[in-house]
């Protein structure tokens, strides 16, 4: 999301779920719509179904791809190259919006000179996707009037993740599909609340609302809120902290319901950094693997057994209420928060949940117009800044919070580590429609479990063809970091050199393979591409 | 807009409307168990028929577009006696066992035939009978109780677009099946089991749990993916036995998919953490919330005093409310003192 | 009456393209290729002809709504799936005369301005389709089908669709279902397939008779086609009479020949010198007529005063050794096997109706036998979806109405009084 932020001033998805359906275009890149928000898909086959036309950029098959009039494989971790190529493609037949680029824009000559370099002939060296098909995807995307480009972390899990969402932003900006309904730019958020964490100021640069810790005036107003002194000094992201951990830098970690040993990358690392700490807490609902290397492991309550907000990827703040009680002596996080806050000397004295969001409408503008009766029966979206405003079903009507949207050059940078001799596959890493994150509460349910029971990597006829390797075999996949051994899946899906394994397995965690690369600047690591050699 | 008449109301209609949803915009209801407002029409059921006027034969309310100056009449002696009849067809080939069907008291078959006093049918014979039963983890599927609306068929194909399952054979032994009567093998999204107005299509885990009576209502939000679906969690004795969404939802419009619909029964894992634990000589031992909390926090307060507040982070999670998240970082931030919280959005 | 439909048929090579045209085939294809395809269609507006399936829907009118909708391509879809109990004229056609057929689709075509036809063939008749197929080459090597006819720089193609059997099908909305492939039942009407029918394109569904006819309206103009049949129903018509007469076949004669007339003078009148019991005239989705209503003229608008329908024009006549409730029994046994199951008064009401006759016959009959089968025809014929539904009840519901004694004497005294 710190692209988005960057280019307009704000990182969500600018449009909603319900304006999908009016799209005339949607671009799909680097999003598995209908096995990972499945509910979002069946708007975009509706839209399709409306007449509109689905362009799905994605090296694999995908169910989409079925509803698609235009399918891009590009090869992973292309994706700059790809975009960068379409807007060479609209800016050469003159399809640009000229008014929005004059009225709403910046740096639009300098990266309009950046993308020159990008001629659908070069592209197609470097994506393989066929150069007429890149100057099809950019008349259908240049003329629509109502386009929507859709992606999630087949764009953002990249050691270039910021570089891909700048394309994007780029591609919007270009053609003036921002600022409207049903035409925007929409990063679709992986879990239940994404959105409201990161809106929450769970990240270490940031106060809640997105506010920043290194500006005095900023922090001044929060430790007026607060009633504390606040610090000064930036703080560590995931996994900076996993590497602090390891150097002796950070002693104490306390994760409330996470599961970095499974989901962070490299997981042999993240475990021998999560061993050397002084004090691990762990609260979940579950054991984990990283209850497993935990001190102290605190249960907390579920979903169904809690009252507060969720807020979804369309910035809708919904409400999540009791409905049964939690098992044993299970307890809320917010009970359990509050209790060792106490204990070490700060006081919070919340006694439900409403009084916190309450607070938090003071401190953060966009939610100050909400409170839980006004969340009946449906949500609303921030911004909401007074209680007779009715949320914000799209963003930027009538400009950007930052002034004008930024072109932002890039070029293409090839991944961090790709296919060589040794390692001469390249794996990238997903979800299937079974499945949720990690798996704790997924596998825990019956049905799902037995729909989906183990992992598998996902590998190309041709390939399993040369390697001698059948459907259902047993089969090892080895990177720099580690080695898994799992079930062979032999189908087109994937195309050819390449392999999928799903996230969601601890007995075969295509953690243990990824590359922890980051991003520079989101700090996401490279999930979606590494080098890795399969063995029968 | 279409000016029309219907059982002496006028009303305002959109062109290409039903004669069903206009009459319904005044609350007028026409029995109707194969309508569904997001499916294309199909006129399978025959018990929305209508009488218009200057038409030699009734017509089905859910295939007749609106036209100006319609005179409709939707109920009349004639028209109940051809409904009833048409009823008692349907029930005719359907089995007789409410007192054990999960659908019991959110039936639609059941309340029309309570409401044409309907308790057992005149024109009895042969019943289609099916012993197989469908071996997915998923959706029970009793196509006995199918009254081959079709609005599984449609909803799958018109909705879902996966087209798992159609009509096979024709007359009597018609039968709503997947390809060959393998067993269902699909995304289980169960759009099927909220659209089926009998008890022939309803979730496996609900079977047996609790009916439509006292059985506690809560609407929540969905753990699981970013799209943030509306759910109703239908509670009984403290347990979830089943989940369903409104279709007047917003998000999702009553949709969901095989997580949010079937995915709930972790809540009640007998895995679940029970009770605070301590790790002692590298096992876990359970612990009060007392001992819980003051080893943690004399830890927290000696690693502090120790090596300074940047010594300690947190993860917060996706998963965990608004509150909590932000109750989690002014923790981190005001109690402890240092800004390392993130949470796992980068990924 | 000088043969039209069956012309040349006696010669045992008259399907063969050759013979076709010796005896003056395609000649009315050049004559219609000359004229504009308007003035095609308001020759046979002014012609009067009538469907031949059994609608009786006037021809020009389906082809003018097809023509002026501005969607393209437009279809001609050819009904060959002759499914009528009782009905064999179109496999007569079909067999001995069609080069007849294939020129009547290549100038409906070519008036609706459709470059592609289909006929939809019964899956019963393989050997028919051998002929056809034959019959279509024939047409393409002569240059009488193809994408560029007769060197008039127009288009037709013709594809032959096989049913897989199925009565439904002969539902024209069921048909075009089948031609794409999908499972043969019928659509909402409307949207009419001469506006929105196979693909989503306009299309006209003509009946294998029907555009038999239209080569002999081009040939002698309306005028004098006219003067053929009735002024309202005007016109060669083929009846097939089967059942227990002297020579049944298939005879072709003015429209409005008169039931009596086609049995006794044509047919040769019951055989065995028995005496004649009922008659089914149009297929056994027609109500059965009794003796004294045989001088009744068969075509579309008389009939209904009859109480009747001209239907398919399949006569069936029967003699005074025929139990009336065994025929419905077997009728209702077709219609019960054929129901596609859509709709719930046919695919459960056909059953239940069956079931009731049964046991009648079987004499575990009720008193409230007779009032549940009206109840269920009354249902059956307002609430049905389709025609199939609609008329399967009709012969029951009219044998109740002719000949209720021999309901009576079923349920009372147990035996069939014939």
């Amino acid at each position: 999301m710190a692209g988005l932020a960057k280019v307009f001033g704000s990182g969500a998805m600018t449009n909603s779920i319900m304006e999908i359906e009016n799209n005339d275009l949607l671009f799909v890149i680097g999003s598995n719509t209908t096995e990972a928000h499945p509910i979002i898909g069946l708007w975009m086959k509706k839209a399709v179904r409306k007449g509109a036309k689905l362009i799905v950029a994605d090296p694999r098959k995908i169910n989409l791809v079925k509803f698609s009039h235009l399918w891009l494989r590009q090869k992973p971790g292309t994706d700059v190259a790809l975009l960068n190529g379409i807007a060479h493609v609209i800016l050469k037949e003159g399809l640009e919006d000229k008014d929005f680029i004059h009225k709403w824009t910046e740096g639009f000559e300098e990266w309009k000179r950046s993308v020159e370099e990008y001629s659908p002939e070069r592209v197609e060296g470097i994506t393989g996707v066929p150069k007429d098909d890149i100057i099809k995807a950019a008349r259908l995307y240049g003329t629509a009037e109502k386009a929507g480009i859709y992606y999630t972390m087949g764009i953002t899990q990249h050691s270039h993740g910021t570089d891909n969402v700048f394309s994007i932003a780029n591609l919007a900006l270009l053609t003036g599909n921002l600022g409207k309904e049903s035409a925007g730019v929409n990063p679709l958020r992986g879990q239940n609340n994404v959105q409201g964490s990161t809106d929450m100021g769970c990240i270490s640069d940031s106060y809640p609302g997105y506010q920043k810790v290194m500006i005095p005036s900023v922090r001044e107003k929060f430790e007026e809120e607060w009633g504390a002194s606040l610090s000064d000094r930036p703080g560590l992201s995931t996994v900076e902290m996993t590497e602090a951990a390891l150097e002796g830098r950070l002693k104490a970690l306390y994760v409330m319901g996470e599961n970095p040993v499974l989901s962070d990358p490299h997981m042999a690392h993240t475990v021998e950094s999560l061993k050397s700490l002084e004090l691990l807490v762990v609260q979940d609902i579950f054991l984990t693997e990283t209850t497993e290397l935990a001190h102290v492991v605190l249960p907390a309550a579920s979903f169904a057994e809690k009252n507060g907000t969720f807020t979804n990827t369309e910035r809708r703040v919904q409400r999540v209420r009791k409905a049964v009680n939690p098992p044993g002596d299970a307890r809320e996080d917010l009970w359990i928060i509050s209790a060792i806050s106490e204990r070490i000397g700060y006081t919070m004295g919340y006694d439900h949940p409403e009084e916190i969001f309450r607070e938090i409408g003071r401190i953060w503008p966009a939610l100050a117009g909400m409170d839980y009766r006004r969340l009946e029966p449906n949500g609303l979206q921030w911004p909401c800044p007074t209680k007779d405003h009715p949320g914000t079903p799209y963003l930027f009507r009538g400009g950007f919070p930052r002034g004008n949207g930024i072109f932002t050059s890039v070029e293409y940078k090839p991944s961090g580590e790709t296919p060589d001799k040794e390692y001469p596959f390249l794996l990238t890493t997903g979800r299937i429609l079974f499945r949720y994150h990690t798996g704790t509460m997924s596998a825990r349910s019956k049905a799902l479990q037995s729909v989906a029971p183990e992992a598998h990597v996902e590998i190309n006829n041709e390939d399993a063809v040369k390697l001698g390797i059948k459907e259902g075999q047993k089969v090892k996949v080895k990177s720099r970091r580690g080695t898994i051994s799992l079930k062979a899946k032999v189908t087109e899906r994937s195309p050819k050199g390449v392999l999928f394994i799903p996230i969601h397995f601890n007995h075969a965690s295509a953690n243990t393979l990824t590359n922890d690369l980051l991003d520079p600047h989101s700090k996401t690591p490279e999930f979606k591409v590494c080098a890795v050699r399969i063995e029968v | 807009m279409v000016k029309l008449r219907i059982d002496g109301i006028d009303i305002e209609a959109l062109e290409g409307m039903a004669i069903l949803e206009a009459a319904r915009l005044k609350g007028i209801d026409i029995p109707a168990l194969c309508y569904h407002p997001k499916l294309s029409p199909y006129g399978g059921c025959r018990l929305c028929i209508v009488e218009i006027k200057g038409m030699p034969r009734p017509v089905t309310a859910c295939t007749t577009t609106v036209s100006e100056g319609m005179e409709v009449r939707t109920t009349s002696p004639y028209i109940e006696r051809l409904r009833k009849t048409n009823l008692d067809l349907l029930l005719s080939d359907h089995p007789y066992d409410c007192m054990v069907c999960q659908k019991a008291g959110e039936c639609d078959l059941q309340d029309l035939a309570y409401q044409y006093g309907i308790r057992e049918p005149r024109f009895k014979g042969e019943r289609r009978i099916y012993t197989k039963r469908d071996g997915n983890p998923f959706i029970e599927r009793d196509m006995e109780k199918c009254i081959l609306c079709g609005k599984c068929v449609r909803i799958c194909d018109e909705v879902q677009g996966v087209s798992a399952i159609d009509f096979a054979y024709r007359g009597l032994k018609t039968k709503v099946c997947p390809p060959f009567e393998r067993d269902l093998d699909c995304e289980f999204c169960g759009q099927c089991v909220m659209v089926c107005p009998t008890g022939s299509l309803v979730g496996k885990n609900w079977i047996g749990k609790g009916r439509a009576r006292n059985v506690g209502e809560v609407n929540t939000t969905c753990p699981y993916c970013g799209v943030g679906c509306s759910l109703t969690l239908h509670i009984k004795d403290n347990k979830i036995i089943r989940v369903s969404s409104k279709e007047d939802s917003v998000v999702n419009e009553g949709m969901l998919c095989a997580k949010g619909r079937f995915g709930y029964d972790f809540v009640a894992s007998p895995d679940r953490l029970k009770t605070p634990l301590i790790k002692r000589n590298g096992r876990f031992e359970p612990v009060s919330w007392d001992e819980a909390l003051d080893y943690i926090s004399k830890r927290l307060k000696e690693i502090k005093e120790k090596y300074g507040p940047d010594a300690i982070g947190g993860l917060s999670s996706a998963r965990c409310t608004n509150e909590e998240n932000y109750l989690f970082q002014k923790f981190m931030r005001a109690a402890v003192g240092t800004n390392n919280i993130d949470h796992c959005a980068r990924h | 009456m000088e043969k039209i439909l069956l012309r040349n048929i006696e010669n045992p090579r008259s399907a063969d393209i050759k013979e076709y045209i010796k005896n003056g085939g395609y000649k009315d294809l050049l004559l219609a290729l000359k004229m504009q395809p308007g003035e095609i269609i308001e020759e046979v507006k002014r012609s009067g002809l009538r469907g031949r399936g059994g609608s009786g829907f006037p021809t020009g009118l389906k082809w003018e709504v097809a023509l002026r909708d501005p969607k393209s391509p437009k279809y001609l879809i050819c009904n060959a799936d002759e499914g009528e109990p009782g009905t064999f004229k179109d496999r007569l056609i079909m067999e001995k005369n069609p080069h007849l057929l294939i020129e009547g689709m290549i100038i409906a075509g070519y008036a609706i301005k459709a470059e592609y036809g289909y006929i939809y063939l019964r899956g019963e008749y393989p050997y028919v389709k051998k002929i056809l197929s034959r019959t279509i080459k024939e047409a393409y090597d002569k240059g009488y089908l193809g994408e560029d006819i007769m060197g008039r720089g127009v288009k037709f193609h013709i594809k032959l669709y096989q049913g897989a059997g199925a009565y439904i099908c002969g539902e024209e909305t069921a048909l075009i279902e089948s031609i794409e492939g999908k499972r043969g039942q019928p659509r909402i009407k409307p949207p009419f397939p001469a506006s929105t029918g196979v693909w989503g394109m306009p299309s006209v569904v003509n009946n294998v008779e029907t555009l038999s006819n239209i080569p002999y309206i081009i040939e002698i103009g309306a005028t004098a086609y006219l003067k053929i049949g009735t002024p309202e129903c005007p016109g060669p018509k083929l009846y097939c009479v089967s059942g227990h007469v002297k020579r049944p076949g298939v005879y072709e004669l003015p429209m409005g020949t008169t039931l009596r007339e086609i049995i006794y003078t044509h047919a040769g009148g019951v055989r065995d010198g028995k005496r004649l019991k009922a008659v089914i005239p149009g297929g056994i989705s027609t109500p059965i007529l009794p003796p004294q209503n045989i001088d009744c003229t068969m075509d579309f608008v008389n009939m209904p005063r009859y109480g009747s329908a001209l239907g398919s024009g399949a006569i069936i006549v029967m003699d005074e050794t025929v139990c009336l409730l065994k025929v419905c029994e077997r009728a209702l046994r077709f219609f019960a096997h054929e129901s596609c199951g859509k709709c719930t008064p046919c695919r459960i009401g056909t059953k239940r109706m069956l079931e009731t006759i049964q046991r009648i016959l079987r004499g575990a009959e009720r008193d409230e036998d007779i009032e549940s089968l009206l109840e269920l025809g009354s249902v059956m014929d307002a609430a049905s979806f389709c025609p199939l539904g609609q008329t399967a009840p009709n012969l029951v519901i009219s044998t109740i109405n002719h000949f209720r004694e021999e309901f009576e004497s079923h349920i009372k005294e147990g035996r069939c009084p014939s």
